[in-house]
C-alpha cells in the first residue's frame, strides 16, 4: 500500500495503479523505484509463450490470403450472405484469434506486472507508433510488433526504434508501404504500378517532425521514393528472396526509385536501403522531433496542457542524450510538474480498466470478459481508428456516454465480485493518502459492497491519475 | 469562392444548376419554429469525392482517373445520371432517388480553408470552423447552438462515446451510443452525482448522460443491445437509426452528429465494386434509414454529409488514392431545395488541378454550413461570420439550397 502521497503518485500516475498486494518498494523511495524499471530489459519484455513470432504471423497471414482466394475466387461481391460468411468471415475470425490471444497476454501482463511505469511506457510508445489491426493484413502483426519492436526498443534510442518500426511487416502493411514502387524503378516501369506515400507522410507527420514540423508535400514525395523497396518476404507480395523467411524485412531493389533524394533540404545519394535509413535517422534526431516527442510525453504523464518548462526539459534531454529513451524517461521522473499533488489526467479507458482490475487484486480475468470490457469502454488494444493512435486528453474520453459506459462496466465487475471484497480497504490500499474524505464516506454509506466498489472505481480520484 | 485558375464551367452547369455564393436572404426566426432538425454526417478518413460524384462528362475524366473511372449511365456498373455530365456512384441509389425527388443538392468540389494533407489537422479545421489548424478550441455547431435564441431548442446529440470537436462549446450537447451492458441503478447514479458535485469534468458529463438516457429509454431504445456492427460500413446504418430515434423522440434534440469512418482508401479502392463501393453502399443505406426513422420530421430536416478533404485525382501505385484537397459534399432532406448543384466546378484539366494532383477546392465548405445555419435555423450573417466561423467575414452562404 502506498503510504505517502509520493508513493501513491508513483504507482498510480506513473504506473498502472496499485494492487492490494503491491510491494512496499514504491513507498521507501518512489523515484528510485521508478528509475530502476527503466534500464532493465526484463521490465519491458513479455515472454512470448504461445504467441506468434513475426514469421509465424506472416505464415498465418499467407494461409489466410490463400484460403480467401480459393474460397471467393474473385467473386465475393456476387456471393450469398451465407457463402460470404463461410468464405470471408470465418477465415477472418480465425485470424482474429491471434489478436485476441495477444490482447489477453497484454492484459494479464498489465494486471500483474510489478514494473507498472515500464508497462505504461510500452503503451505510450506503442500508441506513438500505431499499427492498428483495423485492416485484415495487420491483424496477426499488431501484437508481435509491440513485443518485438516496442518492448525490445525501450532501452535503446528513438532513432533505432523508428528504424525498427519502419522495417517491421506490421508497419509496412498498415501504412501501405510493402507494395510501393518507384515510378522509374524496374518493376514500376513494367507494371504500371507506382508510389504510395502513406507511410512516408505518417512518419513525418505523426512519428517524427509533426504536422507543424516544417516539411512540405515535396518532402513527403521524396521520402516516399527513398522508402520504395522496403518490403517483406512472403505473404501477399510473394517476394521470396533466397534465404529470407516469410515476414523478414527485405529490400527489393527492383521496386526502388533510382537516384538522389532531397528531404528537408538535405541531399541523400543513391544508396539502396541505406538511403531511406539515413533519412529516418536524420528525422529522428531533428529538433522538431525532440519537441513533438517531449510534448506528447508531457501531455501523457503531466496534463492535457503541460507547462512549457516541462516540455522544454524533456526536449533538451532528448537532444542532449541523442534520443536515448532511458535518459528521456528518467528526466520525466525528475520533473516537479510530474509530482503535482493534484491529479491532472483523466485515465484512458485502458488505464481505467487495468487499474480497476489491479485495484480488486484479481489474479486473472477470463478472455471473454477482457474483450467485452474493451469493446464497452471504447479502447480495444491495437484497434485505434487511425495512424494517429488513441487520443490523449480528457475531452476525448470523458464524454457523457463514455462516463456511463465506465459506470456500467464498474458495476458489472462489482456485481461479479459480490460480497467478497471490502471496498473501503481496497480504496485505501490503492490510493493511500489520495483517497478523499468525501469518497471514503460515500463508500462507507453504500447500500452494498458491490455499490461501494462501483463508487470507489468511479470516484473522481480513481478516474484520474 | 472561386480560385483564379479555374475555368468556370458555367455553360456545363447551366440551367439553374449553378448557385454562386450570393447575398444573404432575409432572416426570420419564425422559420425555426417548426422544430427544424439538422444532421451532420462526417465521413472520416477523406472521401474520394470523384468516386461518389463522378464527372463522367468532363473531357479529362477518363484519362485522369484511369482504372478508377466509372462507366457512363446505362452501361454495366455505370453511374446514376444527375445532370450536366455528372453521375452518382451506382451504389448510391437512395441518394439518386432523393436527387430526382428534389431533396438532394450536391457541392461537387469543396474543402475547408485547410490546404495541407493531414487527416487530423483537416478534421480539426472542418470541425472548429476556423481558418487554420488549432484556430479555435471548440466547434462551429456547438457555437451555433449556443447562438440560437434561448426560446428555441438548442440540444444536440453525437452518436458516439465522446463528444466530437464540432459540438464542443455547447452546454446542451451530449453523446449517446448503443449500450452493451445492463444500465446502472438510479441509486448508484444519484450517489455518483453527489460525489461529482465539485467536479467540473465528470459532473456535467454524467448529468448530460442521465438526461439523454431518459430520452432514449422513453423512445424504446433500451433494447438496443449492440448486436449490430460497431465499426466499418456495416455500422453506419445502426448509427443512423439511433440518431433518427433520438431526434424524433418527444423533446428530442435539434441536431445530431454522426461519424462514419473507413474512407482512407490508400490501396485497392475499387471502382464500381470494391472497398469504397461497400462504404458508399453503407452510407446510402444509412441515409435511407435516417429518412425512414425520422418519419414526419424528414420534411423539416437537413442532412449535411461532409469529409475533411478529397483524394488525388489519379490512382496511386497501389490501386488507391492518396490524400488530396477538394471533395464532394451533400445536402439532403425534406427541407433541402435539391436536384441541383451548389458552388463551382473547376474541371479536371491538368492545369486546373490543385498543385497538379488534386481536385481544386472551388467552394469553401463553410459557405455550405452557413447556408444551413442561415436559411434553416435563421442565424444572422453577423453571428455566422464572427462567432460561429471566427474568420468567416470573407465567406458567404450559398443561397437557394434550403426551402424557406
Amino acid at each position: 500500500m502506498p503510504r505517502t502521497l509520493a508513493a501513491s503518485i508513483a504507482v498510480n500516475r506513473f504506473g498502472l495503479g496499485a494492487r492490494p498486494d503491491e510491494p512496499e518498494a514504491a513507498t521507501t523511495d518512489p523515484k528510485a523505484w521508478l528509475a530502476q524499471q527503466l534500464t532493465r530489459t526484463s521490465s519491458f519484455t513479455l515472454p512470448s509463450g504461445g504467441l506468434p513470432t513475426t514469421r509465424s504471423a506472416a505464415e498465418a497471414l499467407g494461409s489466410y490470403l490463400e484460403d480467401l482466394k480459393t474460397k471467393t475466387d474473385g467473386k465475393a461481391g456476387k456471393m450469398s450472405p451465407e457463402a460470404q460468411e463461410e468464405a470471408i468471415l470465418k477465415p477472418l475470425k480465425q485470424l482474429r484469434e491471434i489478436l485476441i490471444a495477444e490482447i489477453e497476454a497484454r492484459t494479464l501482463r498489465g494486471l500483474t506486472t510489478e514494473a507498472g511505469f515500464a508497462e505504461r511506457l510500452v503503451l505510450f510508445w506503442s500508441n506513438h507508433f500505431t499499427v492498428s489491426a483495423n485492416k485484415a493484413v495487420t491483424i496477426p502483426f499488431a501484437g508481435v510488433f509491440e513485443r518485438e519492436v516496442i518492448r525490445a526498443g525501450m532501452t535503446g534510442t528513438f532513432a533505432d526504434l523508428l528504424v525498427a518500426s519502419t522495417r517491421h511487416p506490421g508497419m509496412l502493411l498498415y501504412l501501405d508501404q510493402a507494395q510501393s514502387m518507384g515510378p522509374n524503378s524496374k518493376a514500376g516501369e513494367r507494371r504500371d504500378k507506382g508510389l504510395n506515400e502513406n507511410l512516408a507522410r505518417e512518419i513525418l507527420e505523426l512519428q517524427t517532425l509533426g504536422a507543424q514540423g516544417g516539411y512540405t508535400q515535396a518532402d513527403v514525395t521524396e521520402f516516399a521514393k527513398a522508402l520504395t523497396g522496403w518490403s517483406l518476404a512472403g505473404g501477399r507480395t510473394k517476394l521470396l528472396v533466397p534465404g529470407a523467411d516469410p515476414g523478414d524485412f527485405i529490400f527489393v531493389d527492383r521496386f526502388h526509385e533510382p537516384g538522389t533524394r532531397t528531404v528537408m533540404g538535405k541531399r541523400y545519394s543513391a544508396d539502396g536501403e541505406g538511403q531511406g535509413e539515413a533519412i529516418l535517422r536524420d528525422l529522428a534526431n531533428h529538433p522538431s522531433t525532440a519537441q513533438r516527442v517531449a510534448t506528447k510525453l508531457a501531455r501523457h504523464f503531466i496534463s492535457d496542457a503541460p507547462p512549457v518548462s516541462a516540455v522544454e526539459a524533456l526536449a533538451r534531454s532528448f537532444r542532449t542524450s541523442g534520443g536515448r529513451l532511458p535518459a528521456l524517461h528518467e528526466t520525466l521522473i525528475s520533473l516537479d510538474d510530474a509530482w503535482n499533488p493534484e491529479a491532472q489526467k483523466f485515465k484512458s479507458p485502458n488505464e481505467f480498466f487495468l487499474s480497476a482490475l489491479r485495484f480488486t487484486g484479481l489474479p486473472k480475468v477470463e478472455r471473454k470478459a477482457i474483450t467485452a470490457a474493451y469493446g464497452l469502454l471504447g479502447q480495444a488494444p491495437w484497434q485505434a481508428p487511425s495512424p494517429e493512435g488513441w487520443p490523449d486528453d480528457a475531452a476525448s474520453w470523458a464524454g457523457p456516454d463514455a462516463v456511463i459506459k465506465r459506470i456500467e462496466w464498474a458495476q458489472g465487475l462489482a456485481d461479479r465480485l459480490g460480497t467478497k471484497v471490502r471496498p473501503e480497504s481496497l480504496a485505501r490500499a490503492a490510493l493511500g493518502p489520495a483517497l478523499s474524505v468525501a469518497t471514503a464516506q460515500s463508500i462507507d454509506r453504500a447500500e452494498s459492497a458491490s455499490q461501494g466498489l462501483t463508487l470507489a472505481l468511479m470516484s473522481p480520484e480513481f478516474q484520474r491519475r | 469562392m472561386t480560385l483564379p485558375l479555374m475555368t468556370r464551367r458555367a455553360a456545363l452547369m447551366a440551367g439553374g444548376a449553378l448557385f454562386l455564393a450570393g447575398s444573404a436572404g432575409a432572416l426570420t426566426l419564425s422559420r425555426q419554429a417548426g422544430d427544424r432538425k439538422f444532421v451532420l454526417v462526417i465521413l472520416r478518413g477523406a472521401l474520394d469525392g470523384l468516386a461518389a460524384v463522378a464527372p463522367f462528362g468532363d473531357a479529362h475524366y477518363r484519362a485522369a482517373r484511369g482504372k478508377l473511372a466509372l462507366a457512363p449511365p446505362g452501361e454495366a456498373g455505370g453511374v446514376l445520371p444527375l445532370a450536366e455530365g455528372f453521375g452518382l456512384h451506382p451504389d448510391l441509389a437512395f441518394l439518386h432517388q432523393q436527387w430526382t425527388g428534389g431533396q438532394l443538392a450536391i457541392v461537387p468540389a469543396c474543402a475547408s480553408p485547410y490546404r495541407e494533407r493531414s487527416h487530423f489537422d483537416a478534421q480539426d479545421v472542418l470541425e472548429t470552423g476556423a481558418a487554420e489548424v488549432f484556430g479555435a478550441s471548440d466547434g462551429w455547431l456547438g457555437r451555433a447552438l449556443t447562438a440560437l435564441p434561448p426560446e428555441l431548442k438548442r440540444e444536440a446529440v453525437a452518436i458516439s462515446g465522446s463528444l466530437p470537436l464540432v459540438l464542443r462549446g455547447s452546454a446542451s450537447a451530449t453523446s449517446w451510443a448503443p449500450s452493451f451492458a445492463p444500465s446502472p441503478s438510479e441509486d448508484t447514479l444519484s450517489r455518483l452525482m453527489d460525489l461529482y458535485a465539485g467536479d467540473s469534468l465528470l459532473g456535467p458529463a454524467l448529468a448530460s448522460a442521465i438526461e439523454t438516457n431518459a430520452i432514449a429509454s422513453a423512445s424504446g431504445m433500451d433494447g438496443m443491445d449492440g448486436k449490430g456492427r460497431r465499426n466499418g460500413p456495416g455500422a453506419y446504418k445502426g448509427l443512423a437509426e439511433a440518431a433518427a430515434r433520438l431526434l424524433s423522440a418527444e423533446g428530442g434534440p435539434a441536431a445530431a452528429v454522426l461519424s462514419f469512418d473507413g474512407w482512407d482508401t490508400h490501396a485497392n479502392q475499387g471502382a464500381a465494386n470494391g472497398q469504397l463501393a461497400l462504404r458508399l453502399a453503407g452510407l446510402d443505406a444509412a441515409m435511407r434509414a435516417l429518412r425512414d426513422g425520422l418519419g414526419a420530421h424528414w420534411s423539416k430536416t437537413v442532412v449535411a454529409v461532409v469529409t475533411e478533404f478529397g483524394r488525388t485525382v489519379a490512382e496511386n501505385g497501389t490501386g488507391g488514392t492518396d490524400h488530396g484537397t477538394g471533395s464532394a459534399a451533400f445536402l439532403l432532406g425534406g427541407a433541402v431545395s435539391g436536384g441541383k448543384f451548389g458552388g463551382d466546378w473547376p474541371g479536371l484539366a491538368p492545369k486546373a488541378l490543385f498543385e497538379g494532383r488534386d481536385l481544386a477546392p472551388a467552394t469553401d465548405i463553410r459557405s455550405v454550413f452557413m447556408a444551413v445555419l442561415q436559411d434553416h435555423w435563421g442565424l444572422d450573417r453577423d453571428t455566422l461570420s464572427r462567432t460561429v466561423f471566427p474568420d468567416g467575414t470573407g465567406v458567404r452562404p450559398i443561397t437557394g439550397l434550403i426551402r424557406t
